[in-house]
């Protein structure tokens, strides 16, 4: 049985919705009634059936209309995928990962064949059926890395590990919650996180960099970050500011439920064999409120959490114009009573 | 061992003498699958069951990257070392069946470097190995410098000069043959990266000189594994898992740890990662520091110590762990 995937947009009339076994699989990110920056990452193994753990790279029903919408995203601006010269054969590697996890969890829909460095991938989904040699850029119609994230969802950074930290040296970056891959492109670990607020005083930065440059071959790491969104709009990035930042001053007590999205990022860690780089998925999964409230555990706690937010916090994630609105409306699904230890809904 | 990397159930498909100290092991899977992908300067860590005892010993890669059939680490015999070198040589098999670590790189090559200047000393020889033919099979641009003692203990020297040609520079010790060095970094084009690994006085001579004629410290790298030293026996309280234990003679305060069922985060066992930093509670007597990874200052304090390779005499010594 294969998955059933979604024509719809993430941009224009909006057509994007989840179906109700992907409302009961989103990756909830609270763990309790209340959040703060802690350094959550744990190792990224598999996870129970019917979850977005249940492959370590995870397909799901908005796969192809996610790949068209990468494809309309870098028509309009190539530079939201870059590499420089080094990392190549970073590509290579992340190519070889992509193409084993997608045929590992999805046989009906992936197959990769290796006969030496001779290849062959076939993607059903979206129609490809590709001979190459491993290893040689001319016998693919792009880079490796482009290659292989066209057809793959969420955005890839590939960090070069070099001098005791970690470079943006390569990534493939449409569907991020507004930072720019050409701005931070060439940046070490701290240059591109200087703007997050309060972590740095934690200490946070420090710990996670010394933890991520000792992740070793065959043990990945993940964590959970989220913020919020105004329209499925998977693109929202610094260049696209015009488009949807005026978004958040759209939201009204009629249209939260169905306009204000949930938006949390599966981010993953993986040592890369052959470059010794780190590649770095973050996957979007975006949930409208509507969907949402449908478990009535993640309504009472989202609540809690939204309200309590510290300013910085709101801010940062860009919610300051609409938290009232927001808040307002969750409150009327909170009953008060306790909620459940744990992701997971009822 | 819980802790460290993934391990790998492999089996010693081969032992090849290569010159009087050193000799080549062959290592496949178990269950017939190709090993993991490694990129050139990998080290993996052989578990050693030798009686008792268990060590755990780092040892490069050497074979090429793209061939990943099986693994080779090539071994040299020191005969007042703590005893892993002896135990390889003298017990290790083909047939026997091992356990080694996925492999780890800690000494990896700048993919950024117009030129990649590559000197070994002896043993020290063994990342090149693998870096040469990751680069080769690129068309990377290299040049190695590889002083050993005589001809006949210049391990690889006739392979690599098969190999690679002019490329290989080879120094005999016994010819009074010296690289010139300041000729040699003064000379390089720009973009180029410097690699060393050898003895402790060569890579400090190499660091030395780089510095002193203005090389960037991001572009010279460098292999320093401490092997553990044996020395006096003494006791450690673990005062987090409430254990008390010996370090013997020819154990590592981290294997006596480990030994004690305390698992401690290690990769390297050469005191240059940094994971295995533990806290000291309380001490009476003096450190042995011979790791890389802690600060003067941090050594000078009595609060870390670096269990894989460092020591201690005295009385008393409490851990956190």
């Amino acid at each position: 049985m294969g998955i059933t995937f979604r024509k719809e947009t993430f941009r224009d009339d909006f057509t994007f919705k989840n179906s109700p076994e992907h409302i009961r699989r989103f990756p909830f990110p609270f763990h309790e009634d209340a959040y703060m920056y802690a350094v959550n990452i744990e190792p990224h193994v598999v996870g129970p059936k019917g979850s977005v753990l249940e492959n370590l790279i995870d397909v799901d029903e908005h796969y192809v209309a996610e790949m068209q919408d990468r494809a309309l995203v870098l028509a309009e601006d190539p530079l939201r995928c870059q590499s420089l010269p080094h990392m190549t054969l970073a590509g290579w590697d992340l190519l070889e990962l992509l193409m084993e996890q997608q045929a590992l969890g999805y046989p009906e829909h992936f197959t990769l064949t290796r006969d030496g460095d001779r290849w062959r991938w076939i993607n059903r989904p979206l129609g490809i059926d590709d001979t190459f040699t491993f290893g040689d850029t001319s016998t693919l119609p792009y880079g490796p890395m482009e290659y292989i994230t066209r057809q793959s969802q969420g955005d890839f950074c590939i960090l070069d590990q070099r001098d005791g930290n970690l470079w943006m040296d390569a990534g493939m970056v449409t569907t991020q919650a507004d930072w720019s891959l050409d701005f931070d492109i060439g940046m070490n670990f701290f240059e591109w996180h200087a703007p997050v607020p309060l972590a740095h005083e934690k200490g946070i930065f420090t710990r996670a960099l010394k933890f991520l440059t000792n992740i070793q071959q065959g043990k990945p790491a993940r964590r959970l970050n989220w913020t919020m969104t105004v329209n499925p709009r998977l693109d929202t990035s610094p260049e696209n500011y015009h488009k949807w930042g005026p978004d958040r001053a759209t939201v009204t007590p009629e249209n939260v439920g169905d306009k204000v999205h949930l938006r949390v990022e599966l981010q993953s860690f993986w040592r890369l064999p052959r470059s010794n780089g780190i590649v770095f998925p973050i996957r979007c999964y975006l949930i409208k409120m509507d969907e949402l409230v449908t478990q009535p555990k993640w309504a009472r706690r989202l609540h809690r959490v939204i309200r309590d937010l510290p300013d910085e916090l709101a801010n940062y994630k860009g919610l300051t114009r609409y938290r009232p609105t927001l808040v307002e409306w969750l409150s009327k699904l909170d009953d008060g009573s306790p909620t459940s230890p744990g992701f997971g809904p009822d | 061992m819980s802790t460290g990397t993934t391990k790998l159930d492999v089996v010693v498909s081969d032992v090849v003498p290569v010159n009087e100290l050193v000799t080549r092991f062959h290592f496949r899977r178990r269950d017939g699958q190709l090993l993991p992908t490694f990129s050139g300067g990998a080290h993996v860590v052989v578990e050693m069951r030798d009686g008792g005892r268990t060590r755990l010993n780092p040892y490069s890669l050497m074979g090429s990257p793209l061939d990943t059939r099986e693994y080779t680490i090539s071994v040299r015999r020191d005969d007042v070392g703590r005893g892993g070198s002896l135990f390889m040589h003298r017990s290790v098999r083909p047939g026997l069946e091992m356990v080694i670590s996925y492999p780890v790189n800690l000494f990896s090559l700048d993919l950024r470097a117009r030129k990649h200047l590559m000197l070994a000393g002896g043993i020290g020889i063994t990342p090149f190995m693998a870096q040469t033919a990751q680069l080769a099979a690129e068309g990377g641009n290299f040049e190695l410098h590889y002083t050993c003692r005589t001809a006949s203990l210049g391990t690889y020297a006739d392979v690599l000069r098969e190999r690679y040609d002019r490329r290989i520079r080879l120094y005999h010790d016994d010819l009074d043959e010296r690289i010139e060095l300041d000729r040699l970094l003064s000379t390089q084009p720009l973009g180029t990266h410097l690699y060393v690994c050898g003895p402790a006085g060569m890579i400090n001579w190499v660091r030395d000189r780089a510095a002193a004629l203005g090389w960037p410290a991001e572009t010279v790298h460098f292999e320093h594994f401490a092997a553990p030293q044996p020395g006096l026996p003494f006791d450690v309280t673990l005062a987090v898992s409430g254990k008390t234990t010996r370090v013997d003679e020819q154990q590592s305060l981290l294997e006596a740890i480990e030994a004690a069922g305390v698992d401690p985060p290690y990769l390297c066992r050469g005191g240059v990662c940094g994971q295995c930093e533990t806290n000291v509670i309380s001490y009476d007597g003096k450190f042995i520091h011979n790791d890389h990874w802690l600060s003067e200052e941090d050594h000078r304090s009595g609060c870390k110590i670096m269990p894989c390779v460092s020591r201690f005499e005295g009385r008393s010594l409490v851990l956190e762990r």
